[in-house]
């Protein structure tokens, strides 16, 4: 985790959505940024689906199915990273 | 172990005798009388059938067909067929008109609507949700579509958002839990057991509707891979129509089979990567034998291990809780 003010744009609201929506938790995301998603067990189907439709809302995109993969889902880390590369800012090689 | 593509390899005489001991240890003690079987016109009903009527006999088993509207004309023939080949008379029960009291139809079609505004069954569009393809070339995620087929035979795919998989899949589901409910309406009023006709890759990925058609008495081939069912079918004597139909979901009005509706993957190869995953097999040498590259067999695996962990809730009973501690007086 960061406290780079510009990286927690990103991560802060994803990692506030995996919390409210999908972990049903009131204490926020106690995972690393680095943790997987999917081997964790944090996210199933439907909420890889309800990424994609937060990831377009909140960051604007348009995200295509041949994106919807684990170097791009399956942490914080790399969901955030995605968005980067998506928008063209910096960081998200 | 050596892995090698006869792995699943089966003696299909000694299996038949092992599940038709099965069947009636446990149908009999259960206190039940015969089975009932819902046959669809698929291998794996076909197969539970011909176990079944050598288990019981022909007179203490009840082949129940149960189309709707959006079901394939083939599968009731094929499912006549079945059980004039094996000498008993099926049922036929249409459950149309049970789904239309559950609003089944319309619930469904207002979801893909949202999607796809222009879709109207009643003029000949059809739909049907699949999965990415090509799971092999591809890591992508288990995120349905859906896709709509005009009357003109052009058809179009788009992504499905949260709430319209949620409704599309829920309003479906309705059709296996009325399959359900009137196969067990024949058992009861019999005293019979309902049999359940999930394989492996079924019962273990997940691909059952929880009080549907996983909704059963008894599940005699839940320990056999798809590659392992057709095996036991040649040695059965299930008609060949079957036996070479490819295996279908004839869930979704728009035809759909198995593999791009959930499990990415033709059953030859699935069934002998999912065996080497069980039996710890070293990823070099399943790639080797599959003549695959390893970054293939490790998507493979993923796969089935997220379907198996994401589905977890669909095998387990209802929890409880113990029993409250005592209050001292």
């Amino acid at each position: 985790m960061t406290n780079d003010p510009a990286r927690q744009e990103i991560e802060t609201p994803i990692r506030e959505f995996i919390a409210s929506s999908l972990l049903y938790s009131s204490e926020g995301f106690k995972y690393a940024d680095d943790a997987s998603l999917l081997r964790e067990g944090i996210i199933d189907s439907l909420g890889v689906v309800e990424l994609v439709e937060f990831l377009q809302k909140q960051f604007n995109l348009k995200i295509e199915q041949q994106e919807v993969r684990p170097e791009n889902f399956d942490s914080v880390a790399k969901l955030a990273a995605f968005v980067r590369r998506k928008n063209g800012l910096p960081g998200g090689a | 172990m050596r892995f090698s593509k006869n792995a699943l390899a089966l003696d299909p005489a000694r299996e038949t005798e092992r599940i038709v001991g099965f069947l009636r240890q446990n149908v009999r003690q259960n206190m039940r009388r015969g089975g009932v079987v819902g046959i669809s016109g698929g291998i794996d009903s076909a197969v539970i059938l011909a176990l079944a009527i050598r288990a019981f006999g022909a007179a203490k088993v009840v082949a129940v067909m149960m189309p709707d509207k959006d079901s394939d004309p083939i599968s009731e023939r094929l499912a006549r067929d079945l059980a004039a080949k094996f000498g008993i008379q099926p049922l036929l029960e249409d459950i149309t008109r049970a789904l239309e009291g559950f609003d089944c139809y319309r619930r469904r079609d207002e979801a893909i609507r949202r999607v796809f505004p222009e879709y109207d069954a009643a003029k000949g569009y059809k739909a049907k949700i699949v999965l990415p393809q090509d799971l092999l070339e591809a890591d992508t995620l288990n995120v349905f579509s859906v896709t709509i087929v005009r009357p003109d035979k052009s058809d179009q795919t788009l992504p499905l958002p949260p709430r319209e998989m949620l409704e599309i899949v829920a309003a479906t589901n309705l059709k296996q839990r009325s399959r359900m409910s009137t196969l067990y309406f024949h058992a009861e009023a019999r005293q019979f057991a309902v049999i359940g006709t999930a394989n492996k890759n079924e019962h273990a990925q997940g691909f059952f509707v929880k009080y549907g058609d996983g909704g059963v008495d008894i599940q005699p081939i839940a320990h056999l891979f798809k590659t392992q069912i057709y095996q036991l079918a040649r040695h059965l004597g299930v008609p060949e129509a079957i036996q070479k139909r490819p295996p279908t979901t004839d869930t979704y009005s728009a035809p759909c089979d198995q593999e791009e509706f959930f499990f990415r993957l033709p059953f030859e190869k699935l069934d002998l990567l999912w065996f080497a995953q069980e039996h710890q097999v070293p990823i070099g040498e399943t790639a080797q034998v599959m003549n695959l590259s390893e970054v293939q067999v490790q998507r493979v695996f993923d796969d089935i291990k997220r379907k198996q962990r994401t589905t977890e809730f669909l095998r387990l009973l209802p929890p409880m809780m113990d029993t409250p501690p005592a209050v001292s007086a």
